[in-house]
């Protein structure tokens, strides 16, 4: 049975946000011809990764011939986002009380990335609790296939894209993240996290960057989290 | 064994590696209010971490944006934000008020043909 929510998200995910992301599967695409792997493995890749920056890690180590263990743990640290995204997602997608298998939040799970995650997060402030499961389960459906059928456009295409608009394809996706999150910010939390983050990023970039950005997070997060006159009070 | 299959491996081995933080996540958010202050932690963290993400990867990039210069870059972040916000939120506008001036400001110094 299809909901109305679901179709909701479906319909608000064509458009920018799947735009977006097949512009950058179109570059994802077209690096990965360039290394010559099958398109079966690009689209397996993508549905079991489900994660950009992941998917360039394990292309550009697998290129240099890094050692196996080397390169799923370098590809495991660039998903420690994941963990406070699915922490801070799921509950909002489970407020609506109904009670599901672990099975299917655990699969759900899968669908989490840094386009829903952002989209989702926000769109969430205005969406009525018990429409937002199947909200997002449209919504991440559509980028899914969308990643999917542009990484494979991308890898037929290689060669066809002017170097002038692969550059401007690279810069596309951090833009949209960017404009999404700062140009959308909603909650004083997220604002100051955003700020913190960032220059937290920036100072540990030029002492440790190898800590850079398990420490925006962890630093800069709890900075932010710290600067919140509501927990001083609370606490 | 053969190379396709080792990438195959490597391949699926990656996926789980990732999956891991998500199936975490999944787990320990059924303990989390999502209205209580260790939630309002996380969901600082979370942004934190993204912003500091997104910052290295306009600063500081690797691949393709690696040629291209700091300034541009920049500036098209601002184009596309004054953009967005003029619009009253056009999200297409903005977007492409940044890619172009960037593609453009990339043309004009000679980085890229």
């Amino acid at each position: 049975m299809i909901s109305r929510a679901f179709r909701t998200g479906v319909s608000e995910a064509f458009g920018v946000p799947a735009a977006v992301l097949g512009a950058g599967f179109i570059g994802y695409g077209s690096l990965v011809a360039d290394a010559g792997y099958s398109i079966w493995l690009t689209m397996a890749a993508t549905l079991a990764i489900w994660a950009l920056p992941g998917q360039l890690v394990l292309l550009e180590m697998h290129a240099a011939d890094a050692a196996m263990a080397a390169t799923v743990l370098a590809v495991s640290l660039s998903a420690v986002r994941f963990l406070p995204m699915t922490l801070t997602l799921m509950p909002l997608l489970r407020e609506d009380g109904r009670r599901r298998p672990l099975w299917q939040l655990l699969l759900t799970a899968q669908m989490i990335s840094m386009t829903t995650w952002a989209v989702n997060m926000r769109r969430f402030n205005d969406l009525d609790a018990k429409d937002r499961w199947q909200y997002f389960l449209g919504f991440s459906a559509v980028c899914m296939a969308t990643a999917l059928v542009f990484g494979l456009i991308g890898q037929l295409l290689v060669g066809a894209v002017p170097p002038l608009v692969r550059h401007g394809l690279a810069l596309l996706t951090p833009l949209y993240f960017f404009v999404t999150l700062v140009g959308e910010a909603q909650t004083r939390s997220a604002i100051t996290a955003l700020g913190c983050g960032a220059a937290t990023a920036l100072v540990l970039h030029a002492i440790a960057p190898d800590w850079s950005l398990l420490g925006a997070g962890l630093i800069g997060g709890t900075a932010a989290w710290l600067l919140q006159s509501k927990h001083v009070r609370n606490s | 064994m053969s190379a396709t299959v080792e990438l195959w491996l490597l391949m699926l081995a990656c996926g789980a590696a990732t999956y891991l933080w998500r199936g975490l996540g999944v787990l320990l958010s059924g303990r989390l209010n999502p209205q209580g202050a260790l939630f309002e932690w996380v969901y600082c963290v979370a942004y934190a971490l993204i912003a500091g993400l997104i910052t290295l990867i306009i600063v500081v990039p690797s691949g393709p944006l690696a040629q291209t210069g700091l300034t541009e870059r920049l500036l098209a972040c601002a184009a596309a934000l004054i953009a967005y916000r003029l619009t009253r939120g056009n999200m297409l506008v903005g977007l492409l008020s940044g890619v172009i001036f960037f593609m453009a400001a990339i043309f004009v110094r000679g980085l890229i043909h």
